[in-house]
């Protein structure tokens, strides 16, 4: 398979995109945000960090380009830490139910 | 039984094969063979099956006393955690893929290698440098935590050599995923033409859900334990309350690789077992696509259960309904194959050679365990008999009469192959035999032990038990001489045996097209495949006088 050629211009967009998403973390963390809703402050900076890591898969890992197969596998991935997360927090999420 | 219909074909060794194309240590250490690096790990993993055996039998002669005199209480606590640790990290889960997956799958798809060969090596070599910490872990004092790691006492309070242990299991892990990676890219890449995915031996199959495991599941348990060992050394908290950190969630991840790795150990047995059987009734196997999806099914389900090892543990009875109702949906598949299995059985010219005896162990064995095991995951039962020598006994069921009978009946029935010699049929049938009543005689006394309540991980136990637990050392000494017998036997084939010939079963599988041993190569020319899976009755070139009927029979004619 011929790998895809990506130009420099794509890799500094993205190198830009990052250093700016990692400056609105930083920023991010300096502002109270919980007071508006609770935990916010975590979501935010979990948004931004699953923003980063999509670039990063899509471009530097060159997934955007690879065929579909591979973004199967890497779905694949995705989808067994989803169910690692989900079933883990079913527990943690149901401990405070009565039991009556 | 097996009689010859005609003179036995003479049988030569062929001129040049994969064991004698090179010579010297160097040969073996750096070759890119997936055949060489099968028998590389086959020596490896017979070490490891060696040093948790004696574990075994130390624990066996402790427990023939209710008061244990062998060994002091802290050592018993060792003995079984590495027993534990050697048997499953070391043996059983690379056992099958590792040696039989390694030698067979590219010689079943047609293929000259694996995908990335280099990376076999290296697979084989992370593998020594992970048990070689594990060594050192034992023989530095050994460690006391159970194979499990559970926290906050692996983290923190066990004084024994927790972490080399736990970074020789994560280095390990590595070695698993790149074998997962390889099998899964050669299985899609590199099938000869007219190989379709429903034409794949069933043994491939079964590898194939097995590297989705070590591939998805692996990289888990390498992490919780990476984790464990930053606990333990720096005091990050994760899993330890005094720092902030959730013992449970350690359970979570750790039976989250740790479950499904269970099935890292049997779908490859039954991916044997379903080579073995429609070889040994000559009919094809019964429900192909099923038990091809099968395969896929376990591996996949096997992820959605791993809190059945929690019920008592202090996770929410809301989850432990989820996780009893989901643990149940596994029985299916497994039902699947052994109805499947039994069904090709059915009115087929059976010739009880030693891999079919090796099969029929397995399917009983395997029932009792998984059966067992659907008492577990019943949240009522599972009260009574959690962390009682019931839950040992079906552990073992599964781990050691079905995982290993199914890598001890691949052994035998790919021997020929592998070695190009055929060992002595009848002593290999008696040991087939031997290791099936030793192993029942061990293990079905814990059943009634922990039904009883005799907890597991225990160094002592009530007078009343000494029985149950006599007859469990007695069988153990007749299940070691099962596993001593085919070290002695198929050693001595090697050298003196019978020459095999390229298919003495006759089996239907691609593998048995080259001459036996294989070339390096594989194949002198890459085969075309142009007949169904298990099809005895279009294939001439098998011998058979007969598609079906008791006139059939193998040509070998070894007894």
């Amino acid at each position: 398979m011929s790998e895809h050629i990506v130009s420099p211009k794509i890799y500094l967009g993205i190198f830009a995109a990052l250093m700016i998403l990692t400056a609105t973390t930083v920023y991010a963390a300096t502002v109270d945000l919980n007071e508006h809703f609770p935990g916010l402050n975590v979501i935010v900076a979990l948004v931004i960090a699953t923003c980063k890591a999509i670039l990063v898969i899509l471009f530097f890992m060159h997934a955007y380009y690879s065929s579909k197969r591979t973004k199967l596998i890497i779905f694949s991935g995705f989808f067994w830490l989803a169910i690692m997360l989900a079933l883990t927090l079913s527990d943690y999420g149901s401990r405070t139910w009565d039991l009556h | 039984m097996s009689t010859s219909p005609t003179t036995p074909a003479v049988h030569q060794l062929p001129e040049e094969h994969y064991l004698n194309s090179t010579y010297g240590l160097r040969s073996w250490l750096l070759t890119t063979d997936h055949k060489r690096i099968a028998l590389l790990y086959l020596a490896s993993v017979t070490f490891f099956f060696f040093i948790g055996g004696i574990f075994a039998t130390m624990i066996r002669i402790h427990l023939l006393t209710p008061n244990g005199y062998l060994v002091t209480p802290e050592t018993y606590n060792k003995l079984f955690t590495m027993h534990g640790v050697a048997m499953i990290f070391f043996f059983l889960i690379p056992s099958i893929p590792a040696v039989l997956g390694n030698f067979l799958v590219p010689l079943m798809i047609g293929a000259k290698d694996l995908a990335f060969p280099k990376i076999n090596l290296l697979s084989w070599y992370i593998y020594l440098v992970g048990g070689c910490f594990v060594l050192y872990s034992f023989a530095t004092g050994g460690l006391d935590t159970g194979w499990t790691f559970y926290t906050p006492l692996s983290s923190v309070y066990s004084n024994s050599a927790v972490t080399p242990a736990v970074i020789g299991i994560f280095i390990n892990g590595f070695s698993s995923i790149l074998t997962g990676l390889n099998f899964v890219v050669t299985i899609h890449t590199m099938r000869a033409p007219g190989m379709t995915w429903f034409r794949l031996p069933l043994f491939v199959w079964a590898q194939y859900a097995t590297s989705i495991i070590f591939i998805l599941g692996t990289p888990v348990i390498a992490i919780t334990l990476l984790l464990v060992g930053l606990e333990r050394m720096f005091h990050l908290g994760f899993f330890n309350p005094a720092l902030g950190g959730d013992p449970i969630l350690f359970q979570h991840l750790f039976w989250f690789y740790s479950h499904p790795a269970v099935y890292i150990m049997i779908l490859p047995a039954m991916g044997v077992i379903s080579e073995i059987i429609p070889t040994f009734t000559r009919k094809p196997i019964f429900g192909y696509t099923f038990i091809a999806a099968s395969s896929i099914a376990i591996a996949v389900i096997g992820f959605f259960v791993w809190a059945h090892h929690m019920f008592l543990t202090g996770e929410s009875t809301y989850a432990a309904l989820a996780f009893s109702l989901l643990s149940y949906l596994v029985a299916i598949p497994s039902a699947v194959k052994v109805f499947n299995w039994t069904s090709t059985l059915y009115r087929g010219s059976i010739s009880y050679d030693t891999p079919l005896l090796y099969s029929l162990g397995f399917i009983g064995l395997f029932l009792i365990g998984g059966l067992t095991g659907l008492f577990l995951a019943c949240l009522g039962l599972d009260i009574h008999i959690h962390d009682t020598y019931f839950v040992v006994a079906h552990f073992h069921y599964i781990m050691v009469g079905g995982a290993v009978m199914g890598y001890v009946g691949g052994l035998h029935f790919w021997w020929p192959k592998i070695t190009g010699k055929l060992y002595p049929e009848f002593l290999a049938r008696m040991a087939a035999v031997i290791l099936f009543v030793g192993f029942n005689l061990t293990f079905f006394p814990q059943f009634i032990l922990g039904y009883l309540g005799m907890p597991r991980r225990y160094h002592n136990y009530p007078p009343e038990f000494q029985v149950l637990n006599v007859m469990s050392t007695a069988g153990a000494s007749i299940l070691a001489l099962g596993y001593l017998l085919p070290m002695l036997y198929l050693t001595w084939s090697m050298r003196y045996g019978k020459v095999a010939g390229p298919n003495p079963w006759p089996a239907t599988g691609l593998e048995w097209r080259t001459p036996s041993p294989p070339p390096t190569e594989n194949f002198d020319v890459t085969p075309v495949v142009d007949w169904e899976a298990y099809d005895f009755k279009n294939r001439p070139d098998l011998g058979l006088t007969q598609p079906s009927g008791p006139a059939l029979s193998p040509a070998h004619g070894d007894d």
